[in-house]
């Protein structure tokens, strides 16, 4: 019980050991993308806009019947 | 059925949505990767400033010729353009809190510009819509017309960069000359102003097409 909640506390020092390795420069986004789920988003973005092209196109075809 | 271009218009959009977040651009500090609003903010302004070019040139129309076709056209794009410029605000808003630090700055004349040039397209269509004989309306709206483009172009294109500006390109901030040069960005923000801007030409279609039925509908 007790080495769980030491290892529970190690682990919470995990993101500071990684701060120490950090490359100089502006920090950017690379590894998320590479291992992240940024397709997801980019899906998630695709699928709304295309609703809403196929809105349009739904409001389109229904004022071209109604000016004939 | 559709017509071509508006096919266009969504796939470029599509395009940009897609390799906008997946390409490579330039690291730089502050910005981070909010620099791929470049893809989506700027091209919505474009969208802004072509609506309000196509009303210009409708409003011209109407006072060499008294159709009231182009008198509803001129007053569909700049309601169209004023749509834009509420995403356009909205994003530049965001984009502002997290890279100058604030939703809204006086210090910028571009965003004063623009707060000013929407206030005159405010004034246009309440102009416009308190005159009630069509020809006269048409008219006054037109002469309008034509002093609301030249005030925005003034306040949005030329006085922002006569003085300081936080905004890239405009006085004497010289950051986006950097980005200008980055010809992974161009592959992505040149399609993504044409898409945007053919989009707003297809939504000026369908509104205008329904002002003209509805126009038509009335005089029967």
């Amino acid at each position: 019980m007790n080495n769980k909640i030491i290892v529970l506390l190690m682990s919470m020092l995990i993101p500071f050991l990684g701060k120490a390795q950090e490359v100089a420069g502006p920090e950017m986004a690379d590894t998320f993308r590479s291992e992240g789920k940024i397709y997801v988003v980019i899906s998630v973005i695709s699928i709304i806009f295309m609703c809403l092209i196929g809105y349009l196109v739904y409001i389109d075809m229904k004022l071209r019947k109604l000016e004939k | 059925m559709i017509k071509w271009w508006k096919i266009l218009a969504a796939l470029l959009i599509l395009y940009t949505l897609v390799f906008g977040m997946l390409g490579t651009v330039p690291h730089l500090d502050i910005l981070n990767e909010t620099i791929r609003n470049v893809y989506y903010h700027v091209p919505i302004w474009f969208a802004m400033l072509f609506q309000m070019g196509y009303s210009v040139v409708y409003a011209i129309k109407q006072l060499s010729k008294t159709d009231l076709r182009t008198d509803i056209i001129s007053n569909q794009a700049a309601q169209t353009g004023l749509f834009f410029a509420l995403p356009g605000l909205l994003t530049g808003s965001m984009w502002a809190k997290f890279t100058w630090g604030t939703w809204w700055t006086f210090q910028d004349p571009k965003l004063n510009g623009v707060a000013i040039a929407v206030l005159i397209y405010l004034a246009y269509f309440i102009l416009r819509s308190s005159i009630d004989d069509e020809q006269k309306r048409a008219r006054i709206a037109a002469v309008y017309n034509i002093f609301a483009f030249v005030m925005m172009f003034v306040f949005i294109m030329i006085l922002p960069r006569l003085t300081d500006s936080l905004h890239p390109g405009n006085g004497g901030n010289p950051a986006f000359g950097k980005y200008d040069l980055d010809s992974n960005m161009r592959m992505v923000f040149y399609p993504a102003v044409i898409g945007w801007v053919l989009l707003s030409l297809w939504i000026l279609d369908v509104k205008k097409r329904l002002a003209i039925l509805t126009h038509k509908e009335n005089e029967q």
